[in-house]
């Protein structure tokens, strides 16, 4: 049995109020929050804001090193690496958080109706899930941009298809052992149909571990993203994106052009890191259980 | 043997500093067998954590001193008190499946601690073990020395655990609700079993419990606690004939025991006249030959075995039985969550029974058959605030939107004795009485003819149970409810019910009228069941009556 709290009068904390809890609660958290912020910003305003024209080149400026005017310094067509990194922001987030989104939607969806029903049906999606992850994922993503061909929306596609079996397995779990909780029990009873009880009652409680699982799964997307076009695949030249520019500088490093390669693969670090420390305070807020 | 003295503990929480234990003196002689009694939030078990120094993160002795044999527990070296575990006090715990390594064979899990403590040697340590098994009465311990925890019940689990915490031949045992979520039968042969070897041993024992009744029969001497404090002490029977402190007169007046009607288990100035419940004559539910056979690995497993039995307009039906007799899956089937394999029931003469479970919820006889479930807490959505769990079933079977919904909710509450601003709280922001309230709102939002209560009160404390209790019976007066009570408690059924059921292997043993049932059983069983009980010493009514008029 859990404490009593009753102290008359004291209304419940609301969900503005618990959010600033938590983040005051964890400094981790907070600065997760924070970062994530500022990579917002730069995909809504980087256009706007950054000095240079990212896609202007200049052959007599080319391999500057960092200084004032160019912050990051510039390729070896003469672009600014800084306006670059940060208009490259948008792309890449938007990648990302659409997979995640795709992939969180059908996993969702197929999890929860074989951890509900279980039989064939989870056999079937089990067996299929396996198969999926059988493949090495990165190599089943080039397939797939491979054969659908190079754009931006296939590498969402081949991105969403591989984090699916994560989603699915987790869902199908923590729908599996709630499935016959008195309150969702008490749901049919009730008036629920099974979809309502599914949807409505059991599915929601899935929610804060799934949080974890999408801030691990946004930072995955990004490196996946990342690493397409860092091979070739996927988002072409010149658009700005942190894979490409790590991939164009890597040919400068041992001519020690270091700041080409350095800077969007350090954009790329911090938006990974972000991500990842995200996910407990995620979790925190989605979960009530967390409001005292 | 024991000198508490001044003892408090607190937690560091969110909202600052909270005093668990404010300052309590105890005193346990050697061979003593001490029951510290409370309800849920008392402290009690913050106390033996607090000796045993395995308190959770966030709290400390914040003061006072523990003396056992000369050294200061609250004082001790880490170090110090790794020896003491075990070797000199043992702890029992409430779950015994958890308190088992669950991928270890049971003996191994004996042989460690008796090899840690030089108790045994490689050679010997196999045989030492059985003899540990069989110390604590556990019939074929060659073969048990083998088994795995999951192949044991609950009470061979808890004998398990009592063997080990025995192991090493502590002289002080401290008994954490050893015996909470085991059957009766089995908490009497537990607790039998503990007193004997206790005794037999000239150990020293703490019993913390929130069963009085349990504490009054195997205790020397009692303390109560609530709040963190002892508000009495004194030996059990001299507690129940005349408690001094009110609180101590609150539990025992809320204690179930032969003689006590459903209102003497509230406080004097609560005990308003009950509402006569007269049953009707018509039968409202007929379960004729009602058979559910799960199929199994090893064969099909009968859990209901044909069993019939008629439920009259009115009537309030108990139906008891110890765990795995099928009373689970009666109510399931009945409630028309489950689907039966053969047999007829009918509600209002009509056979409900063939329509499957899956399409029953859209049957407007939906509302009519409700069930107020085990667990208050696990019968709530985390994540739905008691609002929106009574308003659940109003939204999906009635009309009612928008200011009449809301109206009906507070009724709900009102009548339920939920207090209105609560009901904006999710639940792990309740109490377990208050979740018991919410649980039972939602089951009777739309009026059900048929109330199917599955041991409303199990989980909660005696003087919370007393309260739901009557509530029921208010409610059963005002709304003319039927009810079938499961429940594994017969002094419970006997408090609430005119007509009871006796069920042992998924078949009936004994019905018939509650008195008859209870004062002269027919069935073997029956007797057993009612035997095993814990029997609280009498209360004296006429002094307890005398002297709050002298008040």
């Amino acid at each position: 049995m859990t404490q009593a709290t009753d102290i008359p009068g004291r209304k419940p904390d609301g969900a503005w109020a618990h959010l600033l809890h938590v983040l005051r609660e964890n400094p981790v958290t907070m600065l997760s929050f924070g970062m994530f912020a500022f990579f917002l910003l730069q995909a809504f305003f980087g256009a706007l804001i950054v000095p240079h024209d990212p896609l202007a080149t200049n052959a007599a400026n080319a391999l500057q090193p960092p200084n004032w005017t160019h912050w990051f310094g510039t390729d070896s067509l003469g672009r600014d690496v800084f306006s670059r990194v940060v208009v490259a922001t948008r792309l890449d987030l938007t990648i990302s958080v659409l997979a995640v989104a795709i992939s969180f939607v059908i996993g969702s969806v197929l999890g929860a109706i074989a951890g509900y029903w279980g039989g064939w049906i989870d056999a079937v999606l089990n067996r299929v899930l396996d198969t999926i992850m059988a493949f090495p994922l990165f190599v089943l993503a080039m397939g797939i941009v491979a054969a659908l061909g190079n754009t931006v929306e296939n590498i969402i596609y081949a991105t969403a298809l591989i984090n699916i079996p994560f989603y699915a397995r987790l869902v199908r779990a923590e729908v599996n052992i709630r499935r016959e909780a008195g309150f969702a029990l008490a749901a049919r009873l009730s008036g629920n149909s099974h979809f309502r009880t599914l949807a409505f009652h059991i599915f929601p409680n899935a929610l804060p571990p799934m949080m974890v699982q999408v801030s691990l799964n946004m930072g995955w997307a990004i490196l996946n993203a990342a690493g397409l076009s860092f091979i070739g695949l996927g988002v072409r030249p010149p658009t700005p994106e942190w894979g490409i520019m790590v991939a164009e500088g890597a040919n400068y490093i041992i001519s020690g052009h270091w700041w080409v390669a350095l800077f969007p693969g350090l954009w790329l670090m911090l938006a990974v890191f972000t991500f990842n420390l995200m996910g407990d305070g995620l979790r925190d807020i989605v979960d009530p259980r967390r409001r005292t | 043997m024991l000198n508490i003295r001044d003892f408090a503990v607190s937690f560091r929480t969110r909202r600052g500093e909270v005093q668990a234990v404010r300052g309590i003196s105890l005193d346990l002689s050697e061979g003593e067998t001490l029951g510290i009694v409370g309800e849920s939030g008392s402290g009690k078990s913050v106390t033996s954590y607090a000796l045993m120094r395995i308190l959770d993160a966030g709290g400390r002795i914040k003061a006072g001193s523990a003396v056992f044999d000369g050294r200061d527990l609250a004082q001790a070296a880490e170090r110090d008190m790794q020896a003491i575990r075990g070797r000199e006090i043992s702890m029992i715990f409430q779950n015994p499946r958890a308190a088992l390594n669950p991928i270890r064979k049971v003996g191994h899990q004996l042989e460690d601690v008796l090899r840690r403590h030089g108790r045994a040697t490689r050679a010997d340590a196999r045989a030492k073990a059985i003899e540990a098994l069989e110390a604590v009465r556990i019939r074929d311990a060659e073969a048990r020395y083998d088994a795995y925890p999951f192949e044991l019940s609950g009470g061979m689990c808890q004998r398990v655990v009592f063997a080990i915490a025995l192991a090493c031949g502590p002289r002080l045992l401290i008994a954490d609700e050893p015996t909470t979520g085991l059957d009766i039968t089995t908490q009497k042969a537990v607790m039998d079993l503990v007193r004997d070897l206790t005794r037999a041993r000239g150990m020293s024992s703490i019993l913390i419990t929130h069963d009085l009744g349990l504490a009054a029969e195997y205790c020397d001497r009692l303390a109560v606690m609530k709040d963190g404090q002892i508000v009495e002490t004194g030996p059990a029977a001299a507690l129940f004939a005349d408690p001094q402190h009110s609180y101590t007169r609150k539990l025992v007046d809320a204690t179930p025991r032969a003689g006590a009607g459903l209102r003497d288990l509230l406080p004097l100035e609560a005990r308003t006249p009950l509402a006569d419940h007269v049953p009707g004559d018509r039968a409202l539910v007929q379960v004729r030959d009602l058979v559910k056979t799960y199929p199994g690995k090893s064969g099909p497993v009968h859990a209901v075995k044909g069993i019939s039995f008629t439920i009259r307009e009115g009537q309030s039906v108990g139906l008891v039985g110890e765990s795995g007799c099928g009373k689970s899956t009666t109510s399931s089937m009945l409630v028309r969550l489950l689907d039966r394999t053969s047999g007829d029931i009918l509600f209002e003469g009509l056979d409900i029974a063939d329509i499957p479970a899956d399409r029953f919820v859209r049957d407007k006889r939906r509302s009519q058959i409700q069930m107020v479930f085990q667990d208050a807490t696990d019968s709530l959505n985390p994540r739905h605030s008691a609002r929106q769990t009574i308003a659940d079933p109003i939204l999906r079977m009635s009309d009612l939107r928008g200011t009449a919904l809301q109206t009906r909710i507070e009724e709900l509450a009102t009548l339920c004795g939920l207090p209105l601003p609560l009901l904006d709280r999710f639940p792990h922001q309740l109490s377990g009485g208050q979740k018991a309230r919410v649980g039972i709102a939602r089951a009777i939002a739309l009026d059900p003819k048929f109330l199917i209560l599955d041991e409303p009160t199990a989980a909660l404390d005696v003087s919370i149970q007393a309260v739901v209790l009557n509530l029921l019976a208010d409610l059963r007066a005002r709304l003319g409810m039927t009810y079938l009570f499961v429940s594994h408690d017969l002094n419970v059924v006997r408090l609430l019910c005119d007509h009871v059921i006796v069920m042992q292997g998924g078949e009936i043993v004994e019905q018939g009228p509650a008195a008859q049932v209870m004062d002269t059983p027919s069935h073997p069983y029956t007797r057993t069941l009612l035997a095993a009980a814990p029997k609280p010493p009498t209360t004296n009514t006429t002094t307890q009556a005398a002297k709050s008029a002298a008040e």
